[in-house]
C-alpha cells in the first residue's frame, strides 16, 4: 500500500535527520530534543512493522526515560550552547562508530529479508512471536506467513518466553550491565573519600 | 472511480481503524462516490476531528466544572456571571486569550518554546485513542494500550522540561525541574500499580481490561486504585503535589512565560489531561462502559464514571494542603511505592492459587480476591503510613528566644 509508503519514508528522514541533528547541532539541549524525535521516529517504524509492544516501549522507556536523563545531564552541564570542545579522541571515536554501522549494514545487508513466505518454519514463528505481546494466536502466526497446516504444528510463546527463554544471557548481560552503570554512577556522584 | 462498485460492495478496510464501527460506516458511504484512498482519508479525519474536538470541549467543561466545584469546597461562588451557572466561562476565558499578544520573551529558543504547546496537547489527544468509549467503540483497541497510554503521557515530561528550558527564565527551570523530578518518580508506582491491574485481566487491551471486570477492580484491588489516583494526582501536578507550579513560590512553574494562545494550549493539556486520566480510571477500575443495565447505553456509564473521576480530583485538590518537594517524594519512595509493591505480591499469589486451568478467573474469585485486598490494603496503609508521618513541633513557649534557623527543615530544591 503506497500509503503505508510514504509513512515509511517520512518517518525515516525524520529519524536519519533527528540523528545527523544531534550531532551537528551546536546547542545541547536542541541535540537532545533531535534525539528524542529520532527516538519517536523509530517508535513509528516499529508500528509499520506491525511490532506494536516494541513501538511503545520504544517511546515509553527512551523517549519518557532516558532522553529526560539526557536533558537532566545536559542542564548540569556548563556552556550549553558552545557545544563540546573538540579533543583527541575525535578519530577513534570515528573509527569505532564507522566499524560498527560496517557491521550494522553487512548484518542487515546479508540478512534475506525478503523470503518470509520461504523461511523455515522456526523463523516465521519467531516473527509471529516478536510481534505479539502475549502469546500468539492463530491470527498472529497466519499473518507472519505461516500456513494453516503449519499454525497446527507450532506451539510457540510470545516475547516474554524469547526474552526469559532463547535470549535469556543478553537479557540478564544487559540488566547487570545496567546495575553496572548505576553503581558507577552512584561511586561517581558521590566522591572521593566521603 | 469509485471505491464500491458491486453490490454486496463491502469494501475491505484494512489497517489498524477498521474494526472501528463509526470509521467502516464513513468509509463505506464516502466510498460509494469516492476512490478508497479518499475515502479512507476522509473517514480518518471525521473521526480525528470527532475525538480533538471532545477531548477539547471537555477539557473546557472540566475547567469550569473544576472552578465552580472549588467554589463550593472553599465556600464561595466561583465563576457564575456568564450564562447559566457560569457555564459560558471557558469561552470568555479563551476568548481573552486568543486576543491576547503571544509573546515569545528575549533570549528563548523559539522553536523549541512554540513546540512545547503543541507536543502537550498531542501527548493528552493521543492518550485518548485506545479509550474504550462504549461496547467496542474505540478509535483502536491495541494489544498494548495500557503500555501506549503510559508512553505517551510520558511524552509530557519532555514537553515541560522544554518549556522550563526554552522560556529563558529561572522560576520556569524551576519548575520545571520540580515538574519532571516528582513525574520520573510517580512513574513507577503507577506503572506497578496497572501491572497488577494488567495480571487479573490477563491482557493489556483497554477493551479486554473492561470484559474482564466482573467485579470492578476498584473492588478488586483497592491498594492498585489508591496508588493510581495519588500517582496520578502527582502527575497531572494537582494541588497535594503542585510544587511545580507553585504559585506563591516560583510564580507559575514551567508555563510563567506563556501567554496568548500557547497557555490556552497548554491549559487545554492540563485540563485534558484529567478528562483522560479519568477516563483511564474508569476504564481500569470502574469498569469502563459496563454499567447495570443496556449495554447500547454503554457511552452514559462510561461519561458518568468519567465524572465520577473528575470529581474525586477536585475533592482531592481541594481537601489537601501542598506539600513541599521532599514530602512528596517521600510519599512517593516510603508510601506509595511499598503499597503498589504488596499490591502487586497480593495479586500474583492469589492469581495464581485461584486460576482454573485454563489461567481464567471467575467472579467468585474475583470477591474471594476482594475481601483479602481490601484487608491487606487497609493493613498495609496503616502501617506505611507511620513512615511519612511528621513529627509535630509543638511549640512550648521557653525561656530562650527562637533561633531563626527552623531545625529539620530541609531547604526545597530543584530536587
Amino acid at each position: 500500500m503506497w500509503f503505508e509508503h510514504l509513512v515509511f519514508w517520512v518517518l525515516s528522514v525524520v529519524a536519519i535527520a533527528g540523528a545527523l541533528g544531534v550531532v551537528l547541532v551546536r546547542d545541547l539541549f536542541r541535540a537532545a530534543l533531535m534525539l528524542a524525535t529520532a527516538f519517536v521516529a523509530v517508535g513509528g517504524l516499529f508500528v509499520l512493522m506491525n511490532a506494536e509492544f516494541l513501538a511503545v516501549v520504544q517511546i515509553l522507556i527512551y523517549v519518557g526515560a532516558i532522553a529526560v536523563l539526557f536533558i537532566f545531564a545536559v542542564m548540569l552541564t556548563r556552556d550549553v550552547q558552545q557545544g563540546n570542545a573538540p579533543n583527541r579522541l575525535q578519530i577513534p571515536a570515528a573509527v569505532i562508530s564507522a566499524l560498527v554501522l560496517a557491521a550494522m549494514i553487512a548484518t542487515a545487508v546479508s540478512t534475506d529479508w525478503t523470503t518470509l513466505a520461504g523461511a523455515g518454519l522456526e523463523a516465521k514463528a519467531q516473527l509471529a512471536q516478536t510481534q505479539a505481546v502475549g502469546i500468539p494466536d492463530a491470527t498472529d502466526l497466519t499473518s507472519a506467513g505461516l500456513t494453516p497446516a503449519e499454525v497446527e504444528s507450532v506451539s510457540s510463546g510470545g516475547l516474554a518466553d524469547l526474552l526469559i527463554g532463547n535470549f535469556v544471557l543478553p537479557f540478564e548481560a544487559v540488566s547487570l550491565l545496567l546495575l553496572g552503570a548505576a553503581i558507577g554512577g552512584l561511586a561517581l556522584a558521590r566522591g572521593r573519600g566521603r | 472511480m469509485r471505491c464500491v462498485t458491486n453490490a454486496e460492495g463491502m469494501l475491505s478496510a484494512d489497517g489498524v481503524l477498521g474494526g472501528n464501527p463509526l470509521f467502516y460506516f464513513i468509509y463505506s458511504a464516502v466510498g460509494h462516490v469516492a476512490p478508497c484512498w479518499l475515502s479512507y482519508l476522509i473517514a480518518g479525519l471525521v473521526i480525528m476531528l470527532i475525538l480533538i474536538n471532545a477531548v477539547l470541549l471537555g477539557a473546557a467543561v472540566v475547567s469550569w466544572g473544576e472552578r465552580r466545584l472549588l467554589g463550593r469546597f472553599q465556600n464561595r461562588v466561583g465563576p457564575n456571571r456568564w450564562g447559566p451557572f457560569g457555564a459560558f466561562q471557558p469561552i470568555a476565558d479563551l476568548t481573552k486569550l486568543v486576543t491576547k499578544e503571544d509573546i515569545i520573551p528575549y533570549g528563548a529558543d523559539k522553536l523549541a518554546f512554540t513546540a512545547v504547546p503543541v507536543i502537550m496537547v498531542a501527548a493528552v489527544l493521543l492518550g485518548t485513542a485506545v479509550l474504550p468509549f462504549a461496547k467496542d467503540v474505540a478509535l483502536v483497541d491495541l494489544n498494548v494500550g495500557v503500555l501506549f497510554v503510559l508512553a505517551v503521557s510520558s511524552l509530557t515530561s519532555i514537553a515541560i522540561f522544554t518549556a522550563g528550558w526554552a522560556s529563558n527564565n529561572r522560576y520556569a527551570l524551576f519548575g520545571a525541574g520540580r515538574a519532571v523530578a516528582v513525574l520520573l518518580s510517580y512513574e513507577v508506582p503507577v506503572v506497578l500499580s496497572l501491572l497488577g491491574v494488567v495480571i487479573v485481566a490477563g491482557s493489556m487491551s483497554l477493551g479486554d481490561i473492561v470484559h474482564a471486570q466482573t467485579v470492578p477492580f476498584f473492588l478488586v484491588q483497592p491498594l492498585a486504585f489508591f496508588v493510581f489516583i495519588a500517582g496520578m494526582s502527582a502527575e497531572l501536578n494537582r494541588t497535594p503535589f503542585d510544587v511545580a507550579e507553585a504559585e506563591s513560590e516560583i510564580i507559575a512553574g514551567y508555563h510563567t512565560e506563556y501567554s496568548g494562545i500557547k497557555f490556552a494550549l497548554i491549559q487545554a493539556a492540563e485540563f485534558g489531561g484529567v478528562l483522560v486520566v479519568s477516563g483511564l480510571i474508569a476504564t481500569l477500575f470502574l469498569a469502563g462502559w459496563a454499567g447495570p443495565v443496556a449495554d447500547w447505553l454503554g457511552w452514559l456509564w462510561f461519561l458518568i464514571k468519567v465524572f465520577i473521576g473528575i470529581f474525586l480530583f477536585v475533592w482531592i485538590r481541594s481537601t489537601y494542603p501542598r506539600l513541599r518537594l521532599d514530602q512528596i517524594m517521600a510519599v512517593c519512595w516510603k508510601f506509595l511505592m511499598p503499597l503498589s509493591i504488596i499490591n502487586l505480591v497480593a495479586v500474583v499469589l492469589e492469581v495464581f492459587f485461584l486460576r482454573d486451568a485454563s489461567g481464567s478467573l471467575s467472579t467468585a474469585d474475583l470477591w474471594i480476591m476482594t475481601a483479602i485486598n481490601m484487608v491487606v490494603a487497609g493493613g498495609s496503609i496503616l502501617f506505611f503510613g507511620r513512615f511519612i508521618r511528621e513529627k509535630v513541633r509543638t511549640e512550648e513557649p521557653s525561656a530562650n528566644p527562637p533561633s531563626q534557623v527552623v531545625p529539620g527543615v530541609p531547604t526545597i530544591g530543584m530536587g
